[in-house]
């Protein structure tokens, strides 16, 4: 579109695109601001937003991650900073797959959560909240639970999956259709002050390694809850590995979990 | 024969990060399990010396055992 293209060269501030130029653009040519970011980001000019990302992820890589779809499975805990830490990041499709609403107890720890949203489903408040942040990103919220029956159609056109569960079965249930689809899994779970994150490529058997003596429906989360921080280090490290795996840079978790002590402030790598 | 057990996370509540114990040649994970009071439901990950095992598995001396509990929430 020569019209568009003209209108952003002309209005951007060298390579920078800021966002009053981001919204006219998306008015005066009757397009999503997640369009405009998309052409803006192909003429390599860089909205303003992502200015801090640049020195770490450069404008090629910000479209790439532009492009990229990831679907997070459970939007509680991990599932809500992961959403956070993913639309700031600049992840331009993001499917958001839970079937809760918000309840008081989620409050201590699920950042999407506050007084005014209990009783809303967490995915609707997932979507509210990107379109708050960033509006460029478009959020797909589905407000079911992940099944063996429907995550093949789920995961339909995902690149990567973000594992955000709270049921082990489940988990075992996601990496085998992740498995059967060829999308890159990234683990992560919490309980108390502790936590562990792990990546599953295609071909491997990950989560059934890390889970193999253990079918139960809940880990020790039961007896120890979670609190505030555990989640945000958890989502964070599955952030970290998700932009690392779509852009191909660095050392992803393959084949070794990282087992997090918040308590004892440790971490060890396990080989898988 | 001495055998080194690490635990990790909440295992190591009311017991140790790491120890050299000593135990009777032949004994299995289970048997270490058990004597460090540990609910089965609380092992989902053993390793010996860096590598998974099996809770059947006798143990020798100098191998270093670890035991991670079943982490799943969200």
């Amino acid at each position: 579109m020569e019209a568009l293209d003209d209108f952003l060269r002309s209005h951007a501030q060298e390579d920078l695109l800021p966002w009053s130029v981001q919204v006219e653009a998306a008015n005066r040519f009757g397009l999503t601001y997640g369009e405009i970011e998309e052409a803006a980001l192909g003429m390599d000019i860089l909205p303003v937003r992502y200015l801090r990302n640049r020195q770490t992820i450069n404008t090629v890589q910000q479209l790439h991650l532009f492009r990229s779809k990831v679907a997070v499975i459970g939007c509680g805990g991990l599932g809500g900073y992961a959403v956070e830490e993913m639309a700031r990041l600049g992840i331009g499709h993001i499917k958001v797959i839970d079937p809760d609403v918000f309840e008081e107890h989620n409050m201590n720890r699920q950042v999407l959560s506050s007084p005014g949203v209990l009783g809303k489903p967490k995915v609707e408040a997932a979507a509210q909240r990107v379109m708050e942040i960033n509006p460029a990103v478009t959020v797909v919220p589905v407000k079911k639970a992940f099944t063996t029956g429907n995550g093949i159609e789920l995961l339909q056109g995902i690149n990567i999956v973000l594992d955000a569960l709270d049921t082990i079965p489940t988990r075992l249930e996601l990496a085998e259709i992740c498995k059967k689809l060829n999308i890159p899994l990234v683990h992560g779970s919490i309980a108390g002050w502790y936590g562990q994150a792990a990546v599953q490529f295609p071909g491997e058997d990950i989560l059934g390694k890390i889970y193999s003596r253990y079918k139960e429906k809940k880990g020790i989360e039961t007896e120890l809850g979670i609190p505030s921080f555990t989640p945000a280090v958890v989502a964070s490290i599955q952030v970290a590995e998700v932009c690392k795996i779509l852009l191909n840079e660095g050392k992803p978790l393959r084949q070794r979990m990282l087992s997090i002590n918040l308590l004892d402030m440790e971490i060890v790598e396990i080989q898988l | 024969m001495k055998v080194t057990v690490k635990l990790f996370a909440a295992l190591r509540k009311g017991r140790f990060d790491m120890e050299t114990r000593e135990y009777s040649p032949g004994t299995k994970i289970s048997q270490v399990i058990d004597e460090l009071n540990i609910p089965k439901d609380q092992v989902s990950i053993i390793f010996v010396n860096n590598r998974h095992a099996e809770p059947e598995r006798q143990l020798d001396d100098g191998d270093v055992v670890a035991f991670f509990p079943p982490i799943g929430g969200g």
